[in-house]
């Protein structure tokens, strides 16, 4: 069983690449997938779902008590595709990160991690903001991050940070950086630089993925692109995006750039021109 | 070896000369050298400290008798500051003091806020009760302040809907250094929100003072009260011992305050100078000759020569009263030494107490006492505010027009100070000792590196250390909650602490008890390569 976990800006796109790539797994590889939405808005699963179909593991637990049963959080979607939503307070009150670690204790007293699963992603929200959304990456659960990114710049700083709390983890664990997926913004000279950020952090760019009107269409219809429309060529570079990470191996310990070095590498890919 | 190395011999270099500064041994040949207090425990020390909720509802608030205290947290913080300080209640519709109100934070209400678990809590505790609490009081512990539940807008959502004073102490453990910051936030909201909310009650008679700093540990307050009231003097508020919402309400209609612990109430008796123009004495019921002075300086400040003949009658018949008694004691008594850790005023308390019985103090220390406890209020203006001051905030107060008096003129002011009457001053613990050793911050290693080195025959410490002592064949008396005894302050007072001393002194059960550790090794066990088995 593989342990992802997706990072990257907030409005970046994680959930949208998180969900089409399970997808890919799913239709073109044929894999046992589980998605946990670690994110208080509870979102991350609709397209699997089609719908906001999923009661969450905290409202559950505060509904019903600890004695539930792992039917009342888990949903099946898209070709079986296993769904569960952490959730959490409403904004402004109470402790998101707090709920994340009881959520995910939860799912394992109730025995969520089948042997028969491929893979489970964790999608958590935003940046790592206090050790509650670092909760996928300690205690050897997820033992590889993806972190999507694009080309701008904000996006690529929260990349940096990210790389840094997970470099952190990297060296007392064994959580590892898998690569830097970029969801375009059709920024000029984007898959360049998005590569080289990755080549300085001593990872890969592991996909580009393009833009495109399907994805917006498809979401409108609370469906994955594969899902939606499985002919187009978005939904072949979402297949493209399941097998690269299916076959990569390249798991490294990041190196988290220093802000000039990264400021620099913004000038030299032509964001100042 | 001078003894401060001795006690410190272990330490790394870095931690030696943190700790040094907190310890220092009185010579009247030298000149006074500052201490550092008030400053963070080095982390990994076993500090005896407490925390700033400890401080808040422990200390200032948790003794008011006719209010609904309840905790906002998880349970421990509520069932551990529950009922241990022995401050004593009475009331004849009943006290509140008795029992313990938590909201009981589970991990659930953490992840989703406690905002509606405490105002159930409240409905819950107000619907239990026939009887209607004088005012709420909700005290937050750590995880409130990490999760930001606006305790402040719930206590006025709280306030509208029953109709009494509901107030918030924002007072998470982890703020300040020690208890100090609890203390100091008690004190803000209580000026706040309470001092003077009483503006109908009639003026009482003009020698009248309220009683600052006296927590009615094992009955103190009563016997002070008893005292003063046998001398003419009304008292017309304790802050907080027996103390209640209500009579702190009408405390700004007195025309005195008497300050016992100058470290948990002084911002207090600061604040009642500035609004009410009240003034302040410091004062100290522990002892025969203590609570004289202060009884005469009282009767002084008064100026009536009828309270003055009272007082002298009454500490002549007091002293009379329980003479025999302490000479008794003394027989028994002289010579002994002794080490007294306190909180943050008893150390210099009970010095001349302990002297009265022949026992000579040769160690004394503070958790979480500032300088001028110390040193005197005279190095305040020196003291820099550093970022563990700022977090606990001051607030500052303004005449009040309507009730701002001066009891007295400059000329009358002067006179006093002429006959050592001073108000608004605290010399501090220093310049009442003549030798011994001051250490402050105290922890397990060093108390027990005192214990071998000078040897005291009674430690007066609280339950942190209090079996420590014993294990040296020391007597321990605990003197944050007085063991199951007291009241030690006053007169009766006085005997009380005679009497138990001289149990402690003729019963010395753990010193002839020889645990198997000294006779022979218990410790199995090999040093493997590497240090690892």
């Amino acid at each position: 069983m593989r342990q992802v976990a997706i990072y990257g800006k907030g409005g970046i796109g994680k959930s949208t690449t998180t969900q089409n790539l399970n997808a890919g797994l799913a239709e073109a590889l044929g894999m046992q997938n589980m998605i946990i939405g670690c994110d208080p808005k509870a979102d991350s699963t609709r397209l699997i779902l089609g719908g906001l179909a999923q009661k969450t593991v905290l409202d559950t637990l505060r509904d019903e008590g600890e004695d539930i049963e792992l039917d009342a959080v888990l949903k099946p979607g898209y070709k079986g595709i296993r769904c569960v939503e952490s959730g959490g307070p409403e904004p402004g009150v109470g402790c998101a990160g707090r709920g994340i670690i009881t959520s995910i204790g939860l799912l394992e007293k109730l025995g969520a991690y089948t042997p028969d699963l491929d893979y489970v992603f964790y999608d958590v929200l935003g940046d790592v903001v206090c050790g509650g959304f670092a909760m996928p990456i300690r205690e050897g659960k997820a033992r590889e991050i993806y972190i999507v990114c694009s080309g701008e710049m904000m996006a690529l700083y929260a990349a940096n940070n990210i790389a840094k709390g997970v470099s952190k983890y990297a060296n007392t664990g064994g959580v590892r950086l898998g690569g830097l997926i970029c969801n375009s913004r059709k920024v000029e000279g984007e898959a360049e630089l998005v590569a080289a950020v990755a080549k300085e952090m001593g990872t890969t760019m592991i996909h580009f993925v393009p833009r495109s009107p399907d994805v917006t269409r498809a979401e409108i219809n609370k469906k994955t692109v594969i899902d939606y429309c499985p002919d187009t060529a978005q939904a072949e570079e979402y297949r493209e995006l399941a097998r690269k990470i299916d076959a990569n191996r390249n798991l490294t310990i990041p190196r988290p750039m220093a802000q000039e070095r990264l400021e620099e590498l913004l000038m030299e890919f032509g964001l100042a021109g | 070896m001078p003894v401060t190395d001795k006690i410190l011999e272990k330490y790394d270099p870095k931690v030696y000369k943190n700790r040094k500064e907190h310890m220092t041994v009185i010579d009247p040949s030298e000149s006074e050298k500052p201490i550092s207090a008030n400053t963070r425990a080095i982390p990994g020390i076993m500090t005896h400290r407490g925390c700033c909720y400890a401080g808040c509802k422990g200390v200032v608030l948790g003794p008011l008798k006719d209010t609904l205290v309840i905790t906002h947290g998880p349970i421990g913080c509520g069932f551990y500051s529950w009922g241990t300080r022995r401050n004593k209640a009475r009331d004849p519709e009943g006290s509140w003091t008795q029992y313990c109100f938590s909201t009981d934070m589970q991990e659930s209400d953490i992840v989703f806020g406690g905002d509606k678990k405490l105002k159930t809590a409240v409905a819950e505790a107000m619907s239990t009760f026939e009887k209607k609490p004088k005012s709420i009081m909700i005290c937050s512990t750590c995880p409130i302040g990490l999760i930001g539940d606006d305790i402040h807008s719930i206590a006025t959502q709280i306030e509208a809907e029953y109709g009494i004073p509901c107030m918030a102490f924002s007072c998470e453990g982890y703020k300040g250094v020690s208890q100090s910051g609890g203390h100091h936030i008690a004190n803000n909201q209580l000026m706040r929100r309470v001092i003077g909310a009483d503006a109908t009650s009639p003026a009482p008679p003009k020698i009248s003072v309220n009683l600052l700093g006296e927590y009615n540990i094992g009955g103190d307050g009563w016997e002070t009260e008893r005292i003063l009231r046998k001398c003419g003097i009304e008292v017309v508020s304790i802050f907080t011992g027996d103390g209640s919402y209500e009579n702190i309400a009408r405390s700004h209609t007195a025309t005195l305050n008497l300050v016992q612990c100058h470290r948990s109430i002084n911002y207090i008796a600061e604040m009642m100078k500035t609004r009410y123009g009240i003034d302040w004495l410091k004062v100290n019921f522990i002892g025969v000759a203590s609570t004289a002075e202060s009884l005469r300086c009282v009767a002084r400040y008064f100026g009536d020569p009828k309270l003055s003949e009272r007082v002298e009658q009454v500490i002549a018949e007091e002293t009379a009263a329980i003479a025999d008694d302490m000479a008794r004691f003394r027989t028994v008594l002289e010579g002994k030494t002794a080490a007294i850790y306190s909180g943050g005023s008893r150390s210099h308390h009970y010095r001349k107490l302990l002297e009265e019985l022949g026992v000579k103090t040769i160690m004394a220390g503070y958790e979480f006492a500032h300088r001028d406890d110390y040193e005197g209020r005279k190095v305040i203006p020196t003291i820099k505010d550093d970022a563990d001051n700022k977090n606990i905030g001051s607030i500052t107060v303004e005449p009040d027009p309507e009730h701002f008096r001066s009891f007295l003129d400059a000329d009358r002011r002067r006179e006093l100070e002429a006959e050592g009457v001073i108000t608004e001053d605290y010399a501090g613990m220093m310049p009442d000792m003549t030798d011994g050793l001051i250490v402050d911050d105290l922890n397990e290693a060093e108390a027990d590196m005192i214990m071998r080195t000078l040897k005291p025959d009674m430690f007066f410490s609280g339950i942190k250390d209090k079996y420590i002592i014993e294990k040296h064949g020391i007597y321990s008396k605990q003197i944050h909650s007085y063991d199951y005894s007291g009241p030690y302050a006053g007169y009766a007072g006085a005997y009380n602490f005679g009497r138990d001393l001289v149990m402690g002194m003729t019963i010395p059960a753990w010193r002839l008890v020889t645990p198997k550790w000294r006779t022979k090794t218990v410790l199995e066990g090999a040093v493997c390569e590497g240090g690892r088995n």
